[in-house]
């Protein structure tokens, strides 16, 4: 351990201090909590993580984020793939204008939407549907998928692609088999974003739903307001939010370093 | 060499379809709301550029407007600097490498109200471990709902606590992409570590630099989901960032038109920042 090792030690230790705190209160009892401070819970209880999985309000909160972040992921990826193929290998009338337009999309702040995204899907009766929010998202995760896998294609080189097609093979089955699988670590980034990036907006989400699809950080506000400040319940819930988030980016661990290396990014 | 090949549309054509189904309807109806006066019901009256000239002579937007710009100045001043000197102080390789990344990517993963929720009792002064910390330990009044200074403090940390993580992870990405070679030859010539810093590492940092730079614009000057459940733009409106004072005329006055043309004008002003940035930053490469 080298003397500099120190700065992004107390980095790390100032991060997860707010989440040992949210932790530690989901094992403290709502009586606990509110009689005065402990740094330890006292009475540890699981109290409120069962209440999170034998309540289906609570639950299925989960399942709804978990389907809608995992279809914006898919659909964002399968077309952004074609159209950074398109970006980096070709050039096409408008194509700068449209790359930039594309990333401009990131740029209007979500409140702007909310309202008229409501009017929207309901107009296409789409209101309440995973489907809604996973194609809602998709305006600020396809342009930032395109950027990502774009740089990532610029580091093929074209003999790649010409050699595929003197050894006889065809668009799609060079696309599917010899092309993206080169670019894996470009996908594994691309699609780490996404998922992040969907999986911690609310403010579209939680316009575009109700009850059938409503994601579980929207429950959590609502049950923050109707039973009283069940502080330890809350704190319960906001611990399981973290946990999806940290298994897929342990999963994309090694191409996140590797990834952003290799990328023109 | 780029080949040219009008066909290659058709690639673009899923996104362009997806994209401007999400951008260009909702556009639209925003700009319609930006010039009309609605009393519900399907209503619609001809209002012209009133709403705008309402809200460009109005000082509640001017003071939303210069509270958000504060925000995302003191944003980039500490984030990106502090980024950079943690992307270089980590380890380059070895088994430190993917725990330290997992650990710094953590608070991006983490839904954006429940890091309001978080932070908030995180600082609640009598339960909260910085709040009990702060009065009961160092002896410093502190609560955020009361003191608008504290309340700045805590959502400039709060957002530091969240973001610098992106700036590390692109850094970190620049700089691990430079060759040794370019370090041992640093070395032969005896250059001072802050030489090396100023002409190898910045330089080969720039490209990621200018995409952290941008994204952390874009993303802290359209904050709002944050700040609005740690302090409700309180005490006071001293905490109001122009997000927050969107939604509260378009959601919670139901001023629609105004809400719209205020809509449009910061969109406006988010693009031209963007835009101004990424010319001066890409403007060496192209000479």
């Amino acid at each position: 351990m080298k003397k500099r090792s120190i700065v992004p030690i107390i980095y790390i230790l100032f991060l997860l201090l707010p989440i040992y705190w949210l932790v530690a209160m989901s094992f403290k009892t709502t009586n606990e909590i509110l009689g005065g401070f402990s740094l330890f819970p006292q009475t540890f209880t699981l109290e409120n993580y069962k209440v999170i999985f034998t309540d289906p309000t609570w639950y299925w909160g989960y399942i709804n984020s978990i389907s809608y972040v995992t279809l914006n992921t898919v659909i964002s990826i399968t077309v952004a793939l074609p159209a950074a193929y398109a970006f980096s290998r070709y050039r096409f009338l408008g194509d700068k204008q449209l790359f930039f337009w594309l990333l401009t999309n990131r740029m209007a702040p979500a409140a702007v939407f909310a309202l008229p995204f409501f009017q929207l899907y309901s107009a296409f009766e789409m209101f309440d549907t995973y489907l809604a929010v996973a194609l809602a998202h998709c305006l600020f995760n396809i342009p930032l998928s395109v950027w990502i896998l774009e740089g990532f294609m610029g580091g093929v080189p074209k003999e790649l692609d010409e050699t595929a097609y003197v050894d006889g093979y065809s668009f799609p089955r060079f696309f599917a088999t010899i092309f993206i699988p080169s670019i894996k670590a470009g996908v594994g980034v691309a699609a780490f974003f996404c998922f992040m990036f969907s999986w911690v907006e609310l403010l579209l989400a939680k316009t575009l739903t109700a009850v059938a699809a409503k994601p579980i950080a929207a429950i959590m506000t609502k049950t923050a307001s109707s039973a009283g400040y069940e502080l330890g319940l809350l704190a319960a819930a906001g611990t399981l939010t973290i946990i999806p988030g940290a298994i897929v980016i342990y999963f994309v661990r090694n191409y996140i370093a590797k990834g952003f290396a290799m990328g023109r990014v | 060499m780029k080949t040219v090949n009008q066909k290659a549309w058709f690639f673009v054509l899923p996104v362009l379809v997806l994209v401007a189904f999400n951008a260009l309807i909702p556009m639209m109806t925003v700009v319609n709301y930006s010039v009309q006066e609605t009393f519900g019901n399907n209503v619609f009256l001809w209002q012209g550029l009133d709403w705008f000239q309402q809200l460009l002579t109005e000082e509640r937007f001017y003071k939303a407007l210069g509270r958000q710009f504060m925000f995302t100045g003191l944003i980039l001043i500490i984030e990106i600097p502090l980024g950079i000197a943690i992307a270089l102080a980590m380890p380059r390789q070895g088994i430190w490498v993917p725990v330290c990344l997992v650990l710094m990517a953590l608070p991006m993963l983490i839904p954006w109200n429940v890091v309001g929720a978080m932070w908030n009792i995180f600082t609640l002064p009598d339960i909260g471990l910085l709040g009990y910390f702060l009065n009961n330990v160092l002896g410093i009044q502190y609560d955020m709902t009361q003191d608008p200074i504290a309340a700045w403090i805590t959502i400039i940390t709060m957002d530091v606590w969240h973001w610098t993580s992106l700036v590390v992870l692109l850094a970190y990405a620049g700089l691990v992409s430079i060759p040794d070679a370019y370090y041992q030859a640093a070395k032969i010539d005896g250059a001072s570590n802050w030489s090396v810093f100023r002409f190898i590492q910045l330089p080969k940092m720039k490209p990621v630099l200018t995409i952290a730079i941008l994204l952390r614009f874009m993303d802290s000057f359209n904050i709002y989901t944050e700040p609005f459940v740690l302090t409700g733009g309180g005490p006071g409106n001293s905490t109001t960032l122009l997000s927050i004072d969107l939604v509260k005329r378009a959601l919670g006055q139901f001023d629609l038109g105004p809400a719209a043309a205020m809509s449009l004008i910061y969109f406006a002003i988010t693009l031209l920042v963007s835009w101004l940035f990424y010319t001066l930053m890409t403007k060496d490469d192209l000479n």
